[in-house]
C-alpha cells in the first residue's frame, strides 16, 4: 500500500490536511480518549475518533458532510488529553471551514450556522455584538421564533438586555477585516 | 504601567454585572483600568470555527489598538475573549508568516513582542494580600464550587495558565474571601458554550451535570469567571436546582465591602442574594 | 606487489536478483593488483569458502575481498577461512553489496555499477592492510552483578554454579527486587514468593557468591577482564554479623507510621526494619531519615533491647574494593509516577486521573500488594480509602505508556498480561464483583499468554472495553470512570461511565532512578528513556558496547520474569565464556599514537569515551623530562576512532582503519 502511495503524486486527504493545517491525523491510533471525554457526543452522528478515522481512510465527503463537525463545542478537552497530541478541536475548525466552502454542510447544522452567521453579521456591521439584534437576526434565520420567549422579559427587567448597542467608531476598519479575510457572509 | 481593559461584548449586555463588579472591585483595590479605545469583538468561537484568518484578525485589531494606546497589558475578564486574544497572539508570534496577512487585514502594525493578557483570575491573583487586608465581610462558612470551564485552562500550552486538569488559582482567590472551596469533579467540564440557542438541549444537559455534581459535593453556590459559563449555568438550570451562579469578582467585591448594588447582584436570573447574605 | 583475490557472492537471489554478479567479478578482474576474481551462488557455504582457501594457496594471494553481505554477518566466517589457508585474517575485507546495494536499489544496471565501485574501494583498502594480531589480556575470573532482582539473582547463580566467583551488589536492604512484591505470576498463577525465595536463599548461601546488600557501586575503572570496582556499603546501623534477625527491635520501635516501600505505601513499617518477612538477609537496617534517635537524639530503644548488642548508631558508610573480570548490570525497573509526573525527564503526570489524589486510584504494584498473602491486607482485596472490598474494579492499561503527550511513546509490554492476571485474581477473591479492563490493544505474544488473557475474559468474566479513559472524578464515595467503547459507534458513540470502587492504572515501566549516573560510571550507553542499550538489538542482546559488561532484566527494556531470567542466563553464559581461558583475545582494531609527533594537547583524552588514553612521560638519556605524550591503553580501547578525528597533530591512527587506508578508499571511487 505504501508503495502505491509513493507512486501516485496525489496526496491523501489526511496528508493534504496535514500540509494545510499542520495537524496530522495519521498520528491518531483510535484510542477513543477524545470520544470518551467529549461533552457533545450525544448530539453527534460520528464520534470525534470516527471523524479522525474518516480522514485517515480518505473519506472526505463523509467528514465534511458530518453533523459532528458542527456540534463540536470547541471546548478543547480532546486536544488537551489526546495521547498522540493531535489537535482534534482545532482540526474540527478546519473541517468546518472546508465544509462551508464545499457547500457540504449537514442539514442538522442549520441552526448552528444561522447562529454563527448572525453573530458574525453583527460584528461585521457594528464591530461588536449587540445581543438583542443578534438574537433577532438569529431567530429569523433559524426560523426559531418562540424559544426562550419567557426568558427575554426577565432578562430585560434585570437589565441584562440593552436596547441599543455601542458600535465601534471605526466601522470601516472592521468591515475591511471581513473583506480582507474573505469572511463569512 | 497602563493596564488596558477589554470588557468585550457580553459585558456590555447580558453580563453587565461582571463588568460592574470588575470595575467596582478595581476601584476598591486601587487597580486602575483604562478601557481600550474603540475595541471590537474578539469573534468568539463563531469566527475561528469558520474562518481561521478572521479568527486571528479580530482579536489582533484590539491588541494592536491597545499597544498603540500605550498599554502594556490587557485585562480581559471574559474567558472567551482572553482565550481568543491569547491564542491569536500566540499564533502570530509562533508563525511569523501570518503577521503580514493579519496586519494587512487590520491595516495596523502588530506589536513586536507579547502583550500580557490577563483573565479575571490572573487579574486578582497577584493581589490576594490586598484582598485579605481589605476584607470587610468575610464569607466564612460559604461553600463554593469554583468552576473554570474550558477556555481559562485550555489549550494548556497556549494559555499557559494553571493546571488544565486540576486548577487551583480560583480556589486561592476565593479562599482569600474566607469562603471554603469544595472539591468537586466538574471544574473544567464544558457547559455547552455557544450552543445556548442553537442547541439548547445540549446546554441544559451539560449544565445539569455540572450543577448536580456541585450540589452533591455540598456547594452553596458556583463561582465563575466567564460570561458564557455564567449565562448558561444561570439560565439553563434544571427545575428545582436554584443554584446561585456568582462571578468571582462579585464574590471578592462583596468580601471587601463593595455595595451589592454596585456589584450587580440583583441581575441574576437565579437569585444569589440569599446565598450570599 | 599486491596479489588480491575478489570473491563475488550472489547470496542466492538476494544479491543476484539486482546485481549482475558475473559482471562485477569480470570488471574486478581488471583492477590493478587483482589477480583472481570469481563469482559464486553461496560464497559462505562450504564449497564457497573452499574457493577462497584454494585461491589463497594457489594464487599466493596477499589480500582477499569478499563482495557479499554485511561484515556483521560473515566477516568472521571469511576471516577464519583465510586464516585456515594461512593468510592473516585481517587481510580479508568484506564489500557489502547486499545491505548497501542490492537490498536498497531496484535498477539492475545502477546497482551493478555501484557494486563494482564498492569492490574497487575495498580492493584499494586491502592493498594497504597490514597483518594484525589479536591482543591478549589476562582475565580476573570473578564477576560483579549489580542489582539483586530475579535477573541479578539468576545471573549470579548461573555464574556461581559454573564454578566462578560472583560479587552481588544490591542497593536495598534485601535482594528479591520487584518479583518479591508480586502476588501470583502469569501465565501460570504460581506464587511469586514461593518460586523466588528459595533462589534468594540459594544466592545468599552459595559458596561462590559474596552478597552485599544496602550497597552501591561507587566507581568502576579498568577494562574487560580487569575491572576495579569500589563499592559503598551503606551504614545499616546494625552489625550484621552479630544480628540474629530475631526482630525484637522492629517490634519495639516507636516509629510505626512510615509508609512501607515494599508495600508501596499501603502498609506501614518501623524505622528499624526489614523490608519484608522473607527478606534476605533477614537483618534490619535503620532508616536514619525517620529514626527518632537520629532525628533528635532521644529514643535508643532498639539498642537497649537488642539481646546481642548488634545495634550501632555510630556506624558509617564503608568502602571495599573488588577486582572483577566481567560485570552484569541488572538494576531493573520502577513504575512511572502518574501522581507527580517526572519533571526531570519532562514527563507529565495524569491530571485527568486525579494526579493520585484519589486514594482508590492505585498502580499495578499496589494491586499486587493488596492481592499478596504477605501484603498489608493479608491477600484480601480491600480498597485503601475505607478498607471495604470493591464491587467494581476498573483497570486502565497504557497509563504513561504509548502516550507521547505525557512523554513516553513505548509499549511497556507486560501490562496486558498482569492486568489480565489482576482481573482474574480479583474475581477469584471477590466472586460477585466485576472487573472492567480498558485497553487499546491486547498484546499477549508469549507462550500460553493469549490463552491466559482469553481465560480472564471467557472463564472469569472480566469485561474488556476497547478504548481509553478520558478522566476519573469523584462522585460521593465512588470514582466515576469516563471512557469510550470504540467498538460501538453511532449516536452516543459508545461513551461508557462506570462508577468504580477501585481503579488500577497499568503505569509504564521505567528504568531505575539513577541509571544514567551508573551507566556513566560504567561507560555504557542508554536510550532516550534511560533503558540501557544492548550492543546490537538482534545479534548481541545481552552485551553492551563496552566489552566485558553485560545486561540482564528490565534495566534494558520492559520485560517479564521469563524474559528477564532468560537474558540473565544469557549474560551468565557470556561471562562464563569470557572466563573459560586465562587470557582473552581482543580484536586488534585499536588506536596508536605516533608519539614523536604528539604535541601533548590531550584533546584525545577528553573525547575518549572509554578512558583509554593515558599520559606518558618521555625523558632523555639523562632522565630529564622532554615531553608528555598520549598513549593508548589497548585493553580499554574499543577502536571507535574519536581520538583520531580529534587529534590536532594527526598523530593518532586506528589499526585496520588508518588514514591512508580510508583515503585510498575514497580515492578508489570513480
Ligand atoms: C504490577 C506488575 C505485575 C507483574 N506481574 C508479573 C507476572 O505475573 N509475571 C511475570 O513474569 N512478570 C511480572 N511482572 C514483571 C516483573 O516484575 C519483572 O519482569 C521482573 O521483576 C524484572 O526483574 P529484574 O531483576 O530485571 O528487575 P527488578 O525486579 O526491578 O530488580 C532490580 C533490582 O536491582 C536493584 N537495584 C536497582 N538499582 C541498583 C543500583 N544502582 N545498585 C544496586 N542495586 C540496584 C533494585 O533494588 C532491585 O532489587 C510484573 C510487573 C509489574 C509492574
Amino acid at each position: 500500500m505504501s508503495a502505491q502511495r509513493k507512486d501516485s503524486p496525489e496526496k491523501t486527504f489526511a496528508e493534504q490536511m496535514a500540509a494545510e493545517t499542520g495537524i496530522d491525523v495519521r498520528k491518531c491510533y483510535q484510542c477513543g480518549k477524545c470520544t470518551a471525554g467529549c461533552p457533545m457526543v450525544p448530539e453527534m452522528d460520528y464520534t470525534p475518533s470516527q471523524i479522525m478515522r474518516l480522514v485517515q481512510i480518505g473519506d472526505r465527503e463523509a467528514a465534511l458532510r458530518s453533523a459532528t463537525i458542527w456540534y463540536c463545542a470547541s471546548c478543547l478537552t480532546c486536544s488537551t488529553r489526546c495521547p498522540q497530541e493531535v489537535k482534534i478541536a482545532e482540526f474540527m475548525d478546519a473541517l468546518r471551514e472546508r465544509s462551508l466552502k464545499a457547500k457540504k454542510v449537514n442539514p442538522r447544522a442549520r441552526k448552528i450556522i444561522a447562529f454563527v452567521k448572525s453573530f458574525l453579521g453583527g460584528i461585521r456591521r457594528a464591530g461588536r455584538v449587540h445581543e438583542i439584534s443578534m438574537v433577532m437576526e438569529y431567530k429569523t434565520r433559524a426560523r426559531d421564533l418562540f424559544s426562550d420567549v419567557l426568558l427575554a422579559p426577565v432578562m430585560f427587567v434585570k437589565g441584562k438586555l440593552k436596547l441599543l448597542g455601542k458600535p465601534v467608531k471605526d466601522r470601516q476598519a472592521v468591515a475591511r477585516i471581513f473583506e480582507r479575510t474573505a469572511g463569512a457572509k | 504601567m497602563a493596564t488596558g481593559y477589554y470588557p468585550g461584548c457580553s459585558l456590555e449586555g447580558t453580563a453587565a454585572e461582571f463588568d460592574m463588579s470588575i470595575r467596582a472591585l478595581a476601584e476598591a483595590l486601587q487597580l486602575p483600568l483604562t478601557e481600550i479605545e474603540d475595541w471590537n469583538c474578539c469573534g468568539a468561537s463563531a469566527a475561528h470555527q469558520t474562518n481561521h484568518l478572521l479568527g486571528l484578525a479580530l482579536p489582533a485589531r484590539t491588541i494592536a489598538l491597545a499597544a498603540a494606546q500605550g498599554m502594556e497589558e490587557i485585562v480581559a475578564p471574559c474567558a472567551a475573549c482572553s482565550n481568543r486574544l491569547i491564542a491569536a497572539q500566540a499564533e502570530w508570534l509562533d508563525n511569523s508568516g501570518l503577521r503580514g496577512d493579519i496586519e494587512h487585514a487590520i491595516g495596523m502594525p502588530l506589536p513586536a513582542g507579547r502583550l500580557p493578557i490577563r483573565n479575571c483570575i490572573e487579574f486578582l491573583l497577584p493581589h490576594i494580600e490586598k484582598i485579605t487586608a481589605a476584607l470587610r465581610k468575610p464569607l466564612t462558612g460559604k461553600k463554593v464550587a469554583c468552576y473554570y470551564g474550558c477556555l481559562l485552562v485550555r489549550p494548556p500550552k497556549v494559555v499557559a495558565f494553571d493546571d488544565p486538569e486540576n486548577p487551583v488559582t480560583m480556589e486561592k482567590v476565593a479562599a482569600a474571601t474566607g469562603a471554603e472551596a469544595v472539591d468537586w469533579g466538574f471544574r473544567t467540564e464544558c457547559c455547552g458554550a455557544a450552543f445556548a440557542m442553537s442547541s439548547t438541549a445540549s446546554v441544559v444537559r451539560l449544565c445539569g451535570r455540572i450543577l448536580d455534581n456541585a450540589r452533591s459535593e455540598g456547594a452553596h453556590m458556583v463561582i465563575v469567571a466567564c460570561p458564557l459559563c455564567h449565562a448558561n449555568l444561570d439560565m439553563r438550570q434544571p427545575k428545582g436546582m436554584a443554584m446561585p451562579i456568582v462571578y468571582l469578582s462579585q464574590l471578592v467585591g462583596l468580601a471587601v465591602g463593595v455595595a451589592p448594588k454596585a456589584l450587580g447582584l440583583g441581575k441574576h436570573i437565579t437569585p444569589v442574594a440569599p446565598a450570599l447574605a | 606487489m599486491a596479489r588480491i583475490g575478489v570473491f563475488v557472492c550472489w547470496c542466492g537471489e538476494n544479491i543476484g536478483r539486482t546485481v549482475d554478479c558475473p559482471k562485477v567479478a569480470a570488471e574486478a578482474a581488471e583492477f590493478p593488483g587483482v589477480v583472481h576474481s570469481v563469482d559464486y551462488k553461496y560464497m559462505c557455504s562450504d564449497p564457497g569458502q573452499g574457493l577462497v582457501k584454494e585461491a589463497i594457496r594457489e594464487k599466493k594471494l596477499t589480500g582477499v575481498v569478499v563482495a557479499a553481505c554485511s561484515p556483521r554477518m560473515h566477516e568472521s566466517t571469511f576471516r577464519r577461512a583465510c586464516a585456515e589457508a594461512g593468510l592473516n585474517p585481517f587481510l580479508c575485507e568484506m564489500a557489502n553489496i547486499r545491505e548497501h546495494c542490492s537490498w536498497v536499489h531496484e535498477d539492475r544496471g545502477e546497482a551493478t555499477a555501484k557494486a563494482v565501485q564498492l569492490v574497487r574501494v575495498m580492493v584499494e583498502k586491502v592493498k594497504r592492510n597490514e597483518a594484525l594480531f589479536p591482543i591478549k589480556v589476562p582475565v580476573t575470573k570473578r564477576a560483579l552483578v549489580i542489582g539483586g532482582g530475579i535477573a541479578g539473582i539468576q545471573a549470579a547463580l548461573d555464574i556461581a554454579n559454573g564454578g566462578k566467583k560472583v560479587v552481588l551488589v544490591e542497593k536495598e536492604p534485601s535482594i528479591g527486587g520487584h518479583m518479591a512484591q508480586l502476588s501470583e505470576t502469569f501465565p501460570t498463577l504460581d506464587c511469586s514468593q514461593c518460586i523466588l525465595t528459595p533462589r534468594m536463599v540459594e544466592a545468599a548461601t552459595h559458596p561462590n557468591i559474596t552478597l552485599h546488600t544496602y550497597a552501591e557501586v561507587e566507581s568502576v575503572s579498568g577494562f574487560i577482564g580487569n575491572f576495579d570496582v569500589k563499592i559503598r556499603l551503606k551504614a545499616r546501623s546494625v552489625d550484621i554479623k552479630k544480628c540474629t534477625g530475631c526482630g525484637l527491635c522492629a517490634q519495639k520501635c516507636p516509629q510505626k507510621k512510615i509508609p512501607s516501600e515494599f508495600d508501596e505505601g499501603l502498609g506501614m513499617r518501623t524505622a528499624i526494619y526489614t523490608p519484608f518477612a522473607q527478606a534476605v538477609p533477614n537483618k534490619p537496617v535503620i532508616d536514619r531519615a525517620h529514626c527518632t534517635k537520629f532525628l533528635n537524639g532521644k529514643c535508643g530503644i532498639c539498642q537497649k533491647i537488642c539481646p546481642v548488642g548488634a545495634v550501632d548508631y555510630t556506624q558509617e558508610d564503608t568502602f571495599i574494593e573488588e577486582k572483577v573480570g566481567a560485570i552484569v548490570v541488572a538494576t531493573g525497573y520502577r513504575l512511572y509516577d502518574f501522581r507527580n509526573g517526572e519533571k526531570d525527564y519532562g514527563i507529565e503526570g495524569y491530571g485527568e486521573y486525579g494526579y493520585g489524589q484519589y486514594k482508590d486510584v492505585i498502580d499495578g504494584l499496589q494491586f499486587e500488594r493488596l492481592a499478596s498473602a504477605s501484603g498489608p491486607t493479608g491477600g484480601e482485596i480491600l480498597r485503601p480509602s475505607d478498607g471495604k472490598p470493591p464491587e467494581k474494579v476498573v483497570f486502565i492499561k497504557c497509563v504513561g505508556s504509548r502516550d507521547c503527550a505525557k512523554g513516553l511513546s513505548y509499549c511497556s509490554k507486560i501490562c496486558c498480561m498482569y492486568i489480565a492476571k489482576h482481573a482474574m485474581l480479583y474475581k477469584h477473591k471477590v466472586h460477585h464483583g466485576t472487573a472492567y479492563v480498558f485497553y487499546m490493544d491486547i498484546r499477549a505474544g508469549g507462550k500460553s499468554y493469549d490463552e491466559f488473557v482469553r481465560r480472564a475474559i471467557e472463564e472469569d468474566g472480566a469485561v474488556y472495553i476497547r478504548g481509553r479513559v478520558s478522566r476519573i472524578y469523584k462522585r460521593g464515595g465512588k470514582l466515576v470512570v469516563v471512557g469510550a467503547d470504540t467498538l460501538l459507534g453511532g449516536t452516543g458513540g459508545g461513551r461508557v461511565e462506570i462508577e468504580a470502587d477501585l481503579v488500577v492504572l497499568a503505569t509504564a515501566m521505567r528504568p531505575q532512578y539513577g541509571i544514567e549516573a551508573l551507566a556513566q560510571k560504567l561507560s555504557i550507553s542508554y536510550d532516550e528513556y534511560g533503558f540501557l542499550s544492548e550492543a546490537h538489538p538482534k545479534l548481541r542482546p545481552v552485551e553492551t558496547n563496552t566489552a566485558g559488561i553485560f545486561l540482564a532484566g528490565a534495566c534494558q527494556g520492559a520485560k517479564d520474569i521469563p524474559e528477564a531470567v532468560g537474558q540473565a542466563s544469557g549474560a551468565a553464559a557470556k561471562v562464563l565464556g569470557l572466563f573459560s581461558g586465562d587470557e582473552l583475545e581482543r580484536e586488534p582494531i585499536v588506536a596508536h599514537v605516533n608519539q614523536s609527533q604528539c604535541v601533548g594537547c590531550f584533546y584525545c583524552e577528553q573525547v575518549c569515551p572509554y578512558h583509554a588514553i593515558e599520559r606518558e612521560e618521555k625523558r632523555d638519556k639523562a632522565g630529564n623530562l622532554i615531553a608528555r605524550v598520549a598513549k593508548v591503553n589497548a585493553g580499554l580501547c574499543q577502536g571507535c576512532g574519536a581520538c583520531v578525528a580529534t587529534c590536532r597533530s594527526n598523530s593518532i591512527d586506528l589499526d585496520g582503519f588508518s588514514a591512508e587506508q580510508v583515503f585510498s578508499q575514497i580515492g578508489g571511487l570513480k
